[in-house]
């Protein structure tokens, strides 16, 4: 059984970790009293900056040049969703085109339009001594690339800085009643503005990890919905960093359902196994009706 | 906006437009003269690029967008055009193929079937908000990767050709297919049919009671309940049912007129392009028709661009998110100048989303 159990765990903690990272900055996002849709293009262009590091810097350019992409991104959302008030959906859904294009186009353009995969330098697996020899999970858990031990720390670090710091507290606020924290003397739109900043960076670092520490490739549109995906796992996580982190791993784990069924001897049409992420969230979505409650003003100015 | 105005709107457009292609091109280091000839006689150039590759890829379009439209107008965020055409296109399909003695009356049927199986797919995500609080940004974004998986399984399994040895159905029938307008090339009778639906769609705004009931249930769900009197839940789920048939039916018409058969790639992303076809527009039906004869001039030429010039057809997309940015860009600036004393949170540069 443990031949089993084993490469699930681990294939659990592979896709959650992506997915837990960006969600960790929507919920900063979301908190801030705003909804991201183009966090879909932060990871891809957070992917492609990850390309263009670790061509020319290794593993850690590929981070930092991740980084640079969702920021990029970010940067644009806050200039049209801050500066001119324009709506936040709108805005998003624009801006995740604008990265599947241009991602695509500079790909192709700089790469070749064959679109070859190319092979990059990746995040080899550290094994963290001694929790890495548990029996059963410790191999899945903390025998993973940094990246994944990175995400494991941002968990308590933001519910932290969320709960107990004043920067903490004019964010929550500012998602509550923007005009009282006006009042109350805090820049709504500077506050705002560092949160999706806050938001492309993790954002990014999700796509680097899809592409440095999994594919070990770019492909174009890899990011393939996981933006959306995380979106959804911020509303399951009830915009809670720790519930959050908790729902990418439900979510790891049951998309990971399909290594155990291949490797059970299940047959159903593959693409049912393809569409599951997605069905999952769906399913998700509905049966965290009426549970927890978004900030009130989310999505709102 | 007076005629004139709304020409000189347009003329700067395209004046921008081509600018903005030629600093992009420049920058990537293409032949900008010989690309932008290459995007020119592959989309408006002859009698022939017109009617078989812009109209014909402008049909879709129109009724993408008019899905799009429809549903923005009535605060509801409708993403998933793209997945409502494909289900829409697998519905038609299956009629079609079903009843192959049918000649026109199948063709109908097929029609219809698309129609409703866009409505009913875009219906999950009515009943995901309506009974569950569900964003139908999300919802419909997921719904149109379930049925890009499920079209997959579809031509690889139950609809698959009888050889089982490509990826899509047996071709329909003629007699089942839409008519092609004589001398017009591919362009087929699917237009006049989108053309129609356009009309009907911005009658349904301008004159209809129904038509308002959308329009304030997307500007003011509040007020639409309170002074209106509307059902605004019964109102936002008709705009799901009639973007998604809308949708639908760009689905059924593609596979009856374009393809003639389904497969996997049938859709270029239509459903997506539908949302800068609809934005550029205004979300105005029948403004629609010159947006998506605009955009499909775009794809149409992209083609001849990578041929011709060695262009990354990928950069269209760049310029239609750089167009929807733009005009959202414009809209908050003209907002802004109109009522810079009203208070800055009722700021409807579309209808916001309720809740």
């Amino acid at each position: 059984m443990s031949d089993v159990i084993a490469p699930f765990l681990a294939a659990t903690i592979r896709t959650a970790t992506p997915l837990a990272l960006a969600a960790l900055g929507e919920v900063i996002v979301e908190r801030a009293g705003l909804i991201n849709i183009g966090l879909e293009g932060a990871i891809l262009a957070g992917a492609f900056g990850a390309l263009v590091g670790a061509t020319g810097a290794g593993v850690a350019g590929g981070f930092a040049g991740a980084m640079v992409g969702g920021v990029l991104i970010a940067i644009l959302f806050a200039v049209f969703a801050i500066g001119l008030r324009a709506d936040q959906i709108i805005t998003g859904t624009a801006l995740t085109l604008l990265s599947v294009g241009t991602t695509g186009t500079l790909y192709r353009a700089l790469y070749g339009s064959s679109g070859a995969a190319l092979a990059l330098p990746t995040s080899a697996p550290f094994a963290i001594p001694g929790l890495s020899r548990l029996p059963l999970v410790g191999a899945a858990l903390f025998a993973q690339p940094p990246i994944t031990y990175v995400m494991y720390l941002l968990v308590p670090s933001i519910a932290w800085w969320m709960a107990g710091t004043h920067g903490g507290l004019s964010l929550r606020a500012i998602g509550e009643k923007p005009d009282a924290a006006r009042a109350a003397g805090i820049s709504v739109a500077r506050v705002r503005v560092l949160a999706i900043l806050a938001g492309g960076v993790l954002g990014g670092l999700a796509g680097g990890t899809l592409v440095l520490a999994q594919a070990g490739t770019f492909a174009e549109g890899m990011s393939s919905g996981r933006g959306f995906i995380a979106i959804a796992i911020v509303v399951l996580g009830r915009w809670q960093p720790l519930g959050v982190a908790l729902a990418a791993l439900v979510f790891g784990g049951a998309s990971a359902l399909q290594f155990a069924f291949q490797a059970m001897g299940w047959h159903a049409p593959y693409q049912l196994f393809l569409a599951l992420p997605y069905l999952l969230t769906l399913a998700g979505l509905a049966s965290a009706a009426g549970r927890g409650r978004a900030p009130a003003s989310l999505g709102k100015s | 906006m007076s005629f004139l105005k709304s020409t000189l709107v347009a003329l700067a457009l395209i004046a921008a437009l081509l600018v903005a292609m030629s600093v992009l091109l420049m920058t990537g280091g293409y032949p900008a003269h010989t690309a932008l000839f290459a995007l020119w006689s592959g989309s408006l150039g002859s009698w022939y690029a017109l009617t078989s590759a812009t109209l014909v890829r402008a049909v879709p379009l129109m009724l993408t967008g008019g899905a799009v439209a429809v549903a923005f107008r009535a605060g509801v965020f409708n993403i998933g055009a793209e997945g409502q055409l494909l289900v829409g296109a697998a519905a038609a399909a299956t009629v079609a193929l079903a009843l192959p003695q049918g000649g026109i009356i199948t063709s109908m049927l097929a029609l219809t079937a698309g129609a409703v199986a866009g409505a009913a797919w875009a219906g999950i995500a009515a009943l995901l908000r309506s009974r569950f609080g569900v964003l139908e940004v999300i919802s419909t974004i997921m719904l149109n990767f379930i049925a890009l998986h499920a079209l997959s399984y579809l031509v690889r399994g139950p609809l698959q050709e009888p050889t089982h040895v490509y990826p899509q159905t047996s071709t329909i029938v003629q007699g089942v297919q839409l008519t092609r307008i004589p001398g017009a090339g591919r362009l087929h009778v699917g237009l006049f049919l989108a053309l129609a639906l356009l009309l009907a769609c911005g009658w349904l705004f301008r004159h209809t009671a129904e038509g308002f009931r959308l329009l304030v249930a997307g500007e003011s769900p509040s007020a639409a309940a309170s002074a209106g009197q509307i059902d605004v839940a019964r109102t936002t789920r008709r705009a799901f049912f009639l973007s998604g048939a809308l949708a639908g039916c760009a689905g059924a018409v593609e596979v009856l007129g374009v393809t003639f058969a389904l497969y996997e790639d049938i859709s270029p992303g239509y459903g997506y392009t539908a949302i800068a076809v609809a934005l550029l527009a205004g979300l105005d039906p029948w403004r629609i028709v010159l947006s998506a004869t605009l955009f499909a001039a775009l794809e149409a030429g992209e083609g001849a661009m990578q041929r011709d010039a060695n262009v990354p057809a990928t950069l269209v997309s760049v310029i239609e998110a750089l167009l929807i940015l733009a005009v959202i860009a414009v809209q908050a600036a003209r907002w802004r100048s109109r009522s810079a004393s009203m208070d800055a949170s009722d700021a409807p540069v579309v209808p916001v989303v309720p809740g």
